[in-house]
């Protein structure tokens, strides 16, 4: 298994934020009643035709810079297939000349990965097969809801650059994370608003060719997706093992069941017949058209992380957690509050994941400056940092009202002296075990001396004092 | 010269289109389509190195559309004239195949 390396590319598919559809006025929005937001363009009625929505193509444009492609001259290409989720046969999409081209994105440790094109396309309508528990094969009939169809879509196709499921998974919260920050969509994968597809080879490592690929389809979350080429790898692994080729395939992943289908076969792919689409113009975004947009794009999650990672002064690495949750912010201004910035960076990865709630920078900085200064044990910081979540206020009047107060330390030197008195035993066993034995003592003392101080010790100090007596 | 388009590849894109054509048909669409592609060929004489390749007849670009709703649109005169309506949906056969 160990000299096997999975290849992943993905296509992400993501609804544009637009308010209307990308050739017609009929509402792109979520829900409602099937098909009332409708008209002639988005059910292909004859004789309708389609205008381009200007905000589909800038937010395309938009897309495009903030994953740094090349935004060039495009055109709009038919993709010709029957199927009743687009009821005029063809899909209107892009194909030799894409909005965009030849891109990168950063995962959050570092590594680029390549986008190949960012295309504008149409989304089709939405099939409900009714009977046979939806299956399609065994439905007694199928229904039909145009109300996505015709709504704006951004096409991201990567390059087979990511080598596993936790690349997987980073390359698309990063890539929802800029559509988002971008205001280019809301990057719902549970609304069907972000949609993956994944292909999927394996190679012995140092391969330089690619295996053949699989694309998996019916990808609904991030956590599906880890599972889904995690199966896919482990069966293609199997197959070459056993000493029979890979197919080409598409292949449709079972939630349920937790592995992947075939679906078809190369062979049985469909051929489109793209030809240009004569109902619409080519788009050629002036220079200052892309300057403008460019210049409005707000701090992408990349470079929020750096900024971040350099006013603390660690690895930019290290501060992605706290963009991906949005506190880089609260964050800078904490910090611009003179909080201690490592601390800092401590709390809110660990102590706030689920938000700041009533906390204020002022007040949190004041808390780490008191937590560095050793007024307040770490257990004691953790306990007002909660309550200034939950009601807000002021971390010193808080930790006086619980009685926090840093301990002397002679008076601990006193406990300390105490307690490896009353279990000389244990405490034997703690300078003459090996390092076993040793820790299992450590926290036995420290255990023990937290319950007698009700935890207003300072565990650093506890330990300090431990190792300083055992070597006396 | 071109290869000529075979009775094979026409058959290929009837039948991707659709279409059910029968063998007189096949023969007399694939001379007809033979002659439409050496028509075309003809053009490959000419040298179009310094000409930019177009994709439209008409010299438009960026025919753009504001991005605001427009007027009401009355779903139920098409549902009138759909074949099978159920739950404001369009009712169809079942459908062999994926998209």
């Amino acid at each position: 298994m160990d000299s096997w390396e999975t290849v992943i590319g993905l296509e992400v598919h993501a609804e544009l934020a637009t308010k209307t559809k990308m050739f017609s006025s009929a509402l792109n929005s979520f829900g409602g009643k099937p098909n009332s937001n409708t008209d002639p363009v988005s059910l292909g009625l004859p004789g309708s035709l389609p205008v381009l929505n200007e905000k589909a193509v800038e937010l395309a444009i938009r897309v495009g810079l903030a994953l740094n492609c090349e935004v060039q001259k495009s055109v709009f290409a038919r993709k010709n297939y029957f199927y009743p989720d687009m009821p005029k046969a063809y899909q209107i999409s892009q194909f030799d000349l894409p909005i965009n081209k030849e891109g990168w994105l950063e995962l959050s440790d570092g590594r680029r990965i390549g986008i190949e094109r960012a295309h504008l396309e149409e989304d089709t309508g939405k099939i409900t097969h009714v009977g046979g528990g939806g299956r399609i094969h065994e439905a007694s009939y199928s229904l039909i809801d145009y109300n996505r169809s015709g709504v704006p879509l951004i096409e991201i196709v990567g390059a087979p650059d990511l080598r596993g499921p936790d690349e997987a998974r980073d390359y698309v919260s990063e890539l929802r994370s800029i559509l988002v920050t971008i205001g280019a969509s809301d990057g719902k994968m549970e609304e069907g608003s972000l949609r993956v597809d994944c292909n999927v080879s394996v190679r012995q490592k140092g391969d330089k060719e690619l295996g053949t690929r699989c694309e998996i389809k019916n990808i609904n979350s991030l956590r599906s997706l880890g599972r889904a080429i995690e199966y896919e790898a482990k069966r293609q692994i199997e197959i070459i093992e056993s000493g029979q080729k890979i197919e080409q395939q598409t292949r449709h992943w079972d939630e349920a069941e937790g592995r992947t289908h075939k679906l078809r076969s190369k062979e049985e792919a469909f051929d489109y017949r793209y030809f240009p689409e004569p109902d619409l113009v080519p788009i050629e975004p002036s220079e200052e058209w892309v300057k403008e947009i460019a210049d409005s794009l707000p701090p992408l999650p990349r470079d929020r992380r750096y900024l971040l990672a350099e006013t603390i002064g660690v690895e930019p690495t290290e501060t992605s957690l706290i963009v991906q949750r949005d506190l880089d912010g609260f964050a800078l201004k904490a910090i611009s509050f003179k909080a201690n910035k490592k601390r800092v960076l401590v709390h809110l990865e660990n102590n706030l994941a689920d938000g700041t709630g009533e906390l204020t920078p002022e007040a949190f900085a004041s808390l780490t400056v008191m937590e560095m200064n050793g007024e307040l044990t770490a257990t004691q910081t953790k306990t007002v940092l909660a309550e200034l979540v939950r009601a807000g206020g002021d971390p010193q009047e808080i930790a006086e009202s619980h009685g926090f107060e840093s301990m002397d330390n002679s008076e601990l030197e006193e406990i300390v002296d105490r307690i490896i008195l009353e279990n000389s035993d244990d405490w034997v066993v703690f300078i003459n075990g090996d390092e076993t034995e040793r820790k299992k003592k450590s926290g036995f003392f420290v255990g023990l001396i937290m319950k007698e101080t009700r935890g207003q010790a300072d565990g650093k100090m506890v330990n300090q004092i431990l190792s300083d007596k055992a070597k006396n | 010269m071109v290869q000529r388009i075979s009775r094979e590849e026409v058959a290929h894109v009837a039948r991707l289109a659709q279409l059910a054509l029968s063998e007189d048909e096949l023969d007399a669409f694939t001379s007809q389509l033979a002659a439409v592609l050496d028509h075309a060929a003809d053009l490959e004489a000419l040298n179009v190195d310094d000409v930019e390749p177009s994709t439209h007849p008409f010299p438009l670009k960026n025919v753009l559309r504001v991005d605001e709703p427009g007027e009401d649109f009355n779903i139920d005169e098409v549902f009138e004239v759909a074949p099978k309506v159920e739950e404001s949906q369009f009712r169809v056969p079942r459908i062999l195949g994926e998209s």
